[in-house]
């Protein structure tokens, strides 16, 4: 029998009950949240359970949200079922001021490298990472970029009009 | 005139004089400017492209183009041998302190040519941004700056002509900028 997202979802809510939240499908994608100390738990089980086997991590990156007061920092992981090409999405929210989620370099090693770039470019601690320091910006870099009180463009120039760029 | 009527034209001479005697010539003139006739005319790149410039240089080198029309064929994948860094793309400021390292390994005399918007001030897209160098000459000094997005190759040609120029004119530094203040006025 072919895996589909209310499959995914009927076990996810068996398995966890209420931790899991959210749930939504858009562009026909499973997407749904957890709390951020159970990011592992949820995981390890898409990763051992036989039918669901998200054996494959397509993706890992963060968002920043200012206004979400309390839980500005979303984990976003991607994966892949390999066998049926199935995917799902799932995030876990931290606070901006102690954002420390646990490493998924445990159970996938292609966490290491984008863990890194998470790091980078949010400041998010992996907790239990072997080896979190930059990857892309230089190391005496003092602050996350991809954080939105860092301002995109220098503010005073005006020879760029937003008309001219389409936006 | 013709460009490349300009080019023969600021090409064909040699430093030297030749004078002519019963037995065969003789080469007179001043050492420097034979000196500085010969580097112009045997300038080695270092292959060096950071982003999508080194496209343009690459097309530069290869058949259509051909910068080894004009002394520049033998492209060095090492410093220790090059003559001339052609700064191809934008500079992050994860690889200004590369580029430094590469310019001084380079032995002198040495010379660079920016080109690009990205190497001449940061670039038109990135120019604000929280990794980019703004501009190649914070870190090395240049000699020719090339503007485009990318320069198309005969510009590049036309930067490697100038860097001749440049060359078998001879003056430091301080008088190209007294000069070009004098012809201003």
């Amino acid at each position: 029998m072919a895996l589909t997202n209310d499959i995914i979802q009927q076990k996810l809510q068996e398995k966890f009950g209420d931790a899991v939240t959210n749930f939504s499908q858009p562009y026909g994608m499973l997407t749904f949240e957890a709390p951020k100390e159970m990011n592992l738990k949820v995981m390890q089980f898409l990763y051992d359970d036989d039918q669901l086997a998200f054996r494959f991590l397509t993706d890992l990156c963060a968002v920043h949200f200012p206004d979400n007061k309390g839980n500005e920092l979303a984990v976003v992981y991607h994966l892949h079922n390999l066998v049926e090409n199935v995917r799902i999405r799932f995030r876990v929210f931290t606070s901006i001021d102690q954002p420390d989620v646990f490493t998924a370099t445990q159970l996938f090693s292609s966490a290491n490298w984008q863990e890194r770039e998470t790091y980078d470019f949010y400041g998010v601690n992996f907790v239990g990472h072997p080896n979190l320091k930059r990857i892309l910006n230089v190391d005496e870099m003092d602050y996350f970029p991809m954080r939105k009180e860092f301002p995109l463009e220098d503010q005073v120039r005006i020879d760029k009009d937003d008309e001219m760029f389409g936006r | 005139m013709d460009v490349r009527e300009q080019i023969k034209e600021s090409n064909k001479d040699f430093a030297g004089q030749i004078i002519e005697t019963p037995t065969g010539g003789i080469i007179s003139g001043t050492f420097d400017d034979i000196v500085n006739w010969a580097r112009s005319n045997s300038l080695w790149p270092l292959t060096f492209a950071t982003s999508c410039c080194g496209i343009e240089m690459m097309s530069t080198a290869s058949a259509k183009y051909d910068f080894s029309r004009f002394g520049f064929e033998v492209a060095r994948a090492t410093p220790r041998q090059a003559d001339v860094i052609i700064i191809a793309g934008t500079i992050v400021n994860k690889m200004a302190p590369v580029l430094k390292r590469l310019y001084d390994q380079m032995p002198d005399p040495k010379y660079v040519i920016a080109m690009g918007a990205c190497a001449i001030s940061g670039g038109p897209f990135f120019y604000n941004t929280y990794s980019v160098v703004k501009g190649a000459d914070h870190v090395i000094p240049v000699d020719v700056y090339i503007p485009g997005c990318p320069p198309r190759p005969e510009a590049l040609l036309h930067s490697l002509i100038a860097l001749q120029e440049k060359i078998k004119l001879g003056w430091t530094r301080a008088q190209i900028r007294e000069n070009s203040l004098a012809s201003k006025v």
